[in-house]
This record gives C-alpha cells, sequence and structure tokens, in this order.
C-alpha cells in the first residue's frame, strides 16, 4: 500500500521518480521564463537540472474529484500525486521560506576569492548538487574531456575534489571531485 | 405603567452607555442595539471596538458612520487558504479603503490591527499621519510595505506603544527606519520584528530600548547576531517576552557566560521565541529562564531532539509550546511527564516535502501529550501516520479539546494499522469534544466522518477539509448541520452542486466559504447568486479566458470564495476574479 510506506521509502521513490524533464537546467535569471535550457557544453550526458525547488505543479485532478459520485480510493495513488501539490502540506509560505534559509552552504573554490551561497534544500539529491557546483563553477576550472567527470585546474592540470568541513572542523572528502568545497553547517 | 419601551428614558444615556461599557463580547453589544432605538443609538455611540472578519462584509464608511467614536480596530482581508498560496496574489484584500475612511471618520484612532490584508506604503503613512493618539500598530500576514512606511510610522506616531510586525513580506529598502524614531520617543512596550529580514542598526536599537522604560516584549529578527543580541537584552531585564535572534555562534567561553548572565537577569520573563538555527552549543546559557516560562515558540529553531528534550523538559510551567517535529516522540513524551500546565500545543513539520530522513514523530507522541496534560485544549500536530485507535483515545482522555488541527502530511493517508479510512478516529473527536471551535481534518476520509461532525459538531466555528469525502453527501452533512459554523474551507473534495444550493440559506449564516478543486460548476454558482443577493459569490479562475458570461453553465469552478456582505459587489476584484 503507497500509503503506508515510511517516510523514508517515500523520500526514495521521489527521488528516483524525477523525471529529466522536472529537473531542467534553465540558466536565466531567477523567474525567467522557461524557454530551452542553455546547453553550455559538451558535457553530452549532462544531466539537465533546474536550480530550484521542483516544480509547484496545480495537483492533476484529484480522480474523484471530476465527479459528484464514486468513493474516493485510497488504494491506489496516481503518479501525478508524487509531484508537489500547491499548497499542501498547509505550511504558511513564510515558514517555507524562513526554514529554506537554514539550509545554505557556502561554497568555495580553493585558491580562489570565489564564494557562493547554495541551498541544499533545492537538490533532490547528492549528484545533482555536485552537478549543479561544477556548472556554478565552471569559469575557474575547464573539463577535461578524456575524463568527463573531473575538473581540473587549467594552469596547472591539478584536480579539484569536493570536501567539506564538518562540525569539528574536520575536512571531509565528498565523491570522487576534486574542487574544494567549504561547506559550514 | 410605562408605554412602549419608554423606560429606556428613565435613565440618562450615560447611564446606560456606562452599564453597556461591561459588555466585552461584540455578540452581546449587536444583541443590546437590537432591543429599542434608544439603546442602538446609545450603544452604537459608545462602542469602542469593531472587529471586521472580512474586509468586504461591510463597507468601511458605513462601519466608521455607525460606529463614530471606535478606539480599536481590527480587520480581517485574505482568506486562510491565501497563506498556502491557493489565493492570486492580486485577489485583493487592500487597506486603503479602510485607512481612508478611519482617517476621515476616527481621529482618535489608537489600535489598529490588520490581518491578511495589503497594506501599501501609503496607507501606513497615512495611519502616522491621521491618528494623533496612535498607540498600537499590528501587521499579521501582511504584504505591500516596506521598511519606509515603518520609518513613518517610526517618526509620527509620538505615543506608540506596539508595534507588532507578524509574519509579513516586508521589502527592506530602508535599512535605517529605527532611527526614524526621535530621541524623545519613550513610550514603547511592545516591539515586535521577527519577520523583517534584513539587518538592524543595533546601536540604534540600543539607544531605544534604553530610553524606553515599559518595554516589556521584544523580537528581534534572525540576522543580528548573537553578540549584539545579547549586549542589547542586557539593557532590558525587565522584558517579558523575548524573541531572539540567530541562536548559533562559534564556541567563546565569554559570549556563552555573558548570555548566561543576561538571561539570569531576566527575573519577569515568561514569553521566549526565535532561536532560529539553534546549535546544541549556548541554549544550555539560558537553562535558567526555563522554569518561568509560560510560552515557548522554538517552531524556527532546528535543534535536534536530545538538547530540545533537554531544554523543554525544565519548562514546569510551559502553557504554550511551539515547536517543530524535531521533538520526536520520545521529546513530546517528556513534555508530558513535565509539562503539567501545558494548554496548547503546536508541532510544525522540519521536512514538509520529505526529501530528508524521516523523523521519529507518531501519533504516539500526541497520545502521550493527551494522556498527561490535563488541560490541554489546542492542537495542531503536522505527522505522517495515524490511527483511528490513537483518535480514540485522544478524544476519550482530552474531551475539554477547542481546537484540533491535525494534518498527516501525505494526502488519503488511511489508518495505517487497518488500513481503514480514519472517520472513527475523527467521529470521536467531535463526540467527546463538545466545545470543539476549529477542527481540521486529513488522511483517507469518507462521507461517514461528515455526517458525525454535522451531528456532533455543534460549536464547531471553523472546519478546514482536504482531499476528503465520497460524494456531495460530505458537504451536505456539515452545512445542514453544524449550526455555530462560521468559517468553512475545503480543498479537493468531491463536493458539487446539489449540496451547494440545497444549503444556500446556511451560507449566508456563515462568514465565508472556500472551495477549490471541488466539484462546483458556473450555473449553480449563478443559480446561488440570484438567490441569494447578500452573498458576494467570487468564481476565481487565473486561466484568463474570454469573460465569465460566455462561459456555460457546466463549466467547472477552479475556486470559489463565497461570503456575506451587506456591501455589494466589490469594485476593486482583479481580471482572475468575477462576482457572479
Amino acid at each position: 500500500m503507497p500509503t503506508t510506506e515510511t517516510g523514508k521509502s517515500s523520500t526514495e521513490s521521489e527521488v528516483s521518480g524525477l523525471d529529466y524533464e522536472e529537473t531542467q537546467l534553465t540558466l536565466a535569471p531567477p523567474g525567467g521564463s522557461k524557454s530551452e535550457p542553455e546547453k553550455k557544453r559538451g558535457f553530452s550526458e549532462s544531466i539537465d537540472l533546474r536550480l530550484g525547488r521542483p516544480a509547484l505543479e496545480a495537483h492533476a485532478k484529484d480522480p474523484a474529484s471530476g465527479s459528484s459520485h464514486g468513493p474516493v480510493s485510497g488504494a491506489g495513488k496516481s503518479p501525478a500525486s508524487k509531484a508537489q501539490v500547491v499548497g499542501w502540506p498547509p505550511v504558511r509560505s513564510f515558514r517555507r521560506n524562513a526554514l529554506r534559509s537554514c539550509t545554505y552552504v557556502k561554497v568555495a573554490v580553493d585558491g580562489t576569492p570565489y564564494l557562493r551561497k547554495v541551498d541544499l534544500d533545492a537538490y533532490a539529491g547528492y549528484q545533482q548538487l555536485l552537478t549543479a557546483l561544477e556548472e556554478m563553477l565552471s569559469c575557474f576550472t575547464a573539463r577535461d574531456y578524456t575524463n568527463e567527470r573531473r575538473l581540473v585546474d587549467p594552469v596547472n592540470g591539478a584536480e579539484y575534489v569536493p570536501t567539506y568541513e564538518d562540525k569539528d572542523g574536520d575536512w571531509m572528502l565528498v565523491g570522487w571531485w576534486m574542487f574544494l568545497l567549504h561547506a559550514r553547517d | 405603567m410605562v408605554r412602549g419601551f419608554g423606560w429606556a428614558a428613565a435613565f440618562p444615556d450615560e447611564v446606560w452607555e456606562h452599564v453597556f461599557s461591561f459588555l466585552a463580547a461584540d455578540a452581546d453589544r449587536n444583541a443590546v442595539a437590537l432591543v429599542c432605538r434608544a439603546w442602538h443609538r446609545i450603544e452604537r455611540r459608545s462602542r469602542r471596538r469593531v472587529f471586521v472578519g472580512n474586509c468586504y462584509a461591510v463597507a468601511p464608511a458605513a462601519a466608521v458612520r455607525r460606529f463614530p467614536e471606535v478606539r480599536a480596530a481590527a480587520i480581517k482581508g485574505k482568506p486562510h487558504f491565501a497563506d498556502f498560496n491557493l489565493v492570486p496574489t492580486d485577489w485583493g484584500g487592500g487597506a486603503e479603503a479602510w485607512v481612508e475612511a478611519m482617517a476621515e471618520g476616527w481621529p482618535h484612532l489608537e489600535e489598529l490591527r490588520l490581518k491578511r490584508m495589503v497594506v501599501s506604503d501609503d496607507c501606513l503613512e497615512l495611519i502616522a499621519r491621521s491618528f494623533k493618539n496612535f498607540g498600537v500598530l499590528s501587521l499579521v500576514s501582511c504584504d505591500g510595505f516596506s521598511t519606509a512606511g515603518l520609518a513613518a510610522i517610526a517618526a509620527n506616531c509620538r505615543n506608540l506603544r506596539e508595534l507588532d510586525l507578524h509574519e509579513n513580506e516586508v521589502e527592506d529598502n530602508c535599512l535605517n527606519w529605527i532611527s526614524h524614531f526621535p530621541e524623545s520617543f519613550t513610550s514603547l512596550v511592545s516591539l515586535n520584528i521577527a519577520c523583517l529580514e534584513g539587518d538592524v542598526n543595533t546601536s540604534v536599537l540600543e539607544c531605544l530600548i534604553s530610553r524606553c522604560p515599559n518595554l516589556k516584549t521584544l523580537r528581534l529578527n534572525h540576522a543580528m547576531p548573537l553578540e549584539k543580541l545579547v549586549s542589547l537584552l542586557q539593557r532590558a531585564p525587565q522584558l517579558v517576552d523575548v524573541g531572539t535572534s540567530k541562536f548559533s555562534a562559534d564556541h567563546h567561553p565569554e559570549l556563552f557566560s555573558k548570555l548566561e548572565s543576561t538571561f539570569a537577569g531576566f527575573k519577569h520573563l515568561k514569553s521566549l521565541s526565535g532561536i532560529w538555527e539553534a546549535g546544541p552549543t549556548y541554549l544550555p546559557a539560558i537553562y535558567s529562564v526555563c522554569e518561568s516560562l509560560t510560552s515557548l515558540n522554538l517552531c524556527y529553531a532546528t535543534i535536534q531532539s536530545p538538547e530540545l528534550l533537554k531544554f523543554v523538559s525544565r519548562c514546569k510551567n510551559l502553557q504554550r509550546l511551539w515547536v517543530m517535529d524535531l521533538i520526536e516522540d520520545n521529546g513530546l513524551i517528556a513534555v508530558a511527564a513535565s509539562c503539567k500546565l501545558l494548554q496548547e500545543l503546536r508541532v510544525f513539520p522540519s521536512d514538509p516535502y520529505g526529501v530528508a530522513p524521516p523523523i521519529s514523530l507518531t501519533e504516539h507522541g500526541l497520545v502521550a501529550i493527551s494522556a498527561g496534560c490535563l488541560m490541554l485544549h489546542s492542537v495542531l500536530y503536522f505527522c505522517r501516520q495515524m490511527t483511528n485507535a490513537a483518535l480514540l483515545t485522544i478524544a476519550n482522555n482530552r474531551p475539554n479539546l477547542t481546537c484540533f488541527r491535525l494534518c498527516i502530511i501525505e494526502p488519503h493517508t488511511p489508518d495505517y494499522i487497518s488500513q481503514e479510512p480514519l472517520d472513527a478516529g475523527f467521529s470521536a473527536i467531535v463526540e467527546s469534544c463538545k466545545d470543539l471551535r476549529r477542527l481540521s481534518l486529513s488522511g483517507l476520509l469518507t462521507d461517514r466522518v461528515f455526517k458525525s461532525i454535522g451531528a456532533s459538531a455543534n460549536r464547531l466555528e471553523m472546519l478546514s477539509v482536504a482531499f476528503a469525502g465520497d460524494s456531495d453527501a460530505g458537504l451536505h452533512y456539515i452545512l445542514s448541520g453544524c449550526k455555530n459554523l462560521r468559517k468553512l474551507e475545503i480543498r479537493d473534495c468531491p463536493f458539487g452542486d446539489k449540496a451547494l444550493l440545497d444549503n444556500a440559506s446556511k451560507l449566508e449564516t456563515m462568514r465565508s466559504l472556500w472551495m477549490s478543486s471541488c466539484s462546483v460548476t458556473l450555473g449553480a454558482c449563478r443559480q446561488l447568486a440570484l438567490k441569494m443577493p447578500r452573498l458576494n459569490v467570487e468564481v476565481i479562475d487565473e486561466r484568463r479566458g474570454r469573460p465569465l458570461e460566455s462561459w456555460p453553465d457546466d463549466f467547472p469552478v477552479e475556486k470559489l470564495y463565497i461570503y456575506r456582505t451587506v456591501a455589494g459587489p466589490r469594485s476593486d476584484t482583479p481580471p482572475c476574479v468575477w462576482t457572479v
């Protein structure tokens, strides 16, 4: 029964349920039109990411709401119900925005003055976050096309690896990329 | 023998006025006004407070004319579901019409409280200039203004006692608005700026606080660093209500002990809020105030369970607790054991969209609270699972509940053990809790629950329904029962035309009805509007096609807002709203 799943399994299915269309990277300014995303470069199998929350599309009509008869079935959940429903759960936008600001981290590239604030809430998963960071910090790095997943410094060819600083101040490795992440809780 | 109502003349007007001054409730004053002409005249001239639950229910000029001596007004604008982005941003609720009428007719106005209204800077400036003795401004869930408007209030309201800004969207374009309070200004009693995004000049604020000896409430915003907060609070040990700013910083022993001594200095502190982004480091510094707290609002504090538990279980005198679900069942069990005076509990979701790992907050926490806290009467609870058995237990434990709002986050969630709908559980709540005034439903529900509610919920004033019911019968049960229903808000339910039309006259006994994503057609709205001239039937559709007149009767209405009014259709409807 889909409705009895714990929060954990619903998270998993939500992540895997993300369609690529839903996660389009729009490189327009915030609030810009939803036009074709610019494909920046030859990362051919690049996952298109939207830098923002998944679309708050109006929930597909509840199967029972179109007719005035017939019971609402709790058994089958339509795939559309996995998408976010406007205004549900009933959390004030003020609260949503206030809580969101708690999930910002600062991202820096070692050896550069570059510092960006990134909202962790905006990414449904770890891979998306790393890819988005790579896009964001691409001007300081060049892509090593022999292995598309590595970022290298254009001057000395050194690789960048993402790391983060945990609560105790230790630097922890994150994945197998090599650009420096200053992430503070 | 006195003829007719001549006895009213037995006493001079002032005597009746004095008698009426003991009537606090609007309902009582309204009743008095209906007794005879003399009483109507005396009452209206002596009414000092008005509450307008729907700003469009009466024309501002009419209200001002009827009650010429009002000193305190409270007005509400947008429907409640506007909080959840269901109402278009341009729907209405503008405050200008009211502020202009009040500026004209109530020059002695002292208090103004607006909720869910669009308040412009011009409005604020008009308020600042028009009322010589203005003392209290409260804006809750409003938008449309900036800190420039606040600067006007600060500069001109010489006798301001209260400035309460609660969860408003405020544009920050005047960074030093606080410095607009003149040096001679000393009357502040309550300042709540928690919703402001920008930095506030701490030294200016310190001066302000220092020269306002009557300051009792100070709620700061998120932006202020902890060190600055501490030096600010040190200047006002008389505070009764404190809202802190960010409660995290690198650990500095000096800062810790400063914080500790500052809070130890609060001999009268009853209410604590804020504590944004609290880490475990600094929370122990303020343990000294726990015992005296009656109200604790940690609903923005992302503290994990162990620290949260340690803190809250010291608050033995707590009457009101607002907290995140990070408290978990264990935490609530501890609260149930420690906080025996608890009257109101609100548990908010830390992760409403379910992306993070799940929190261990279930029905068990709420059941524990219902068993341990005998004075509990108001509940707001977000969780992910529920059973009928738990609801039954809660209903039996706490028949004194007046407000029960349960939000099971996933729509259509049944009893997770029996897989049944939650009809039995919610029915138990309404049958047991005879004084229930507010109820929010969630989970899998059939028409049966509405039958119970219609039959038993005699004191119910506000009902919120989402993703529930099977048919029109559900809505019919509610509208034909629930004698005292004032506000009904419904979304995503299969309720349609028949129930609405069969109960048309009920709608005039209520303040308002909201229905969105239901099964109402335009034809029914037209019939309703025709039948009930004292209702405004607003059809809201943001798709902006042809005008309403050209749509057929079977056109499905996406959003519908119906409210009683003596002002007729409003003149400020935006393009997406049609008054049928």
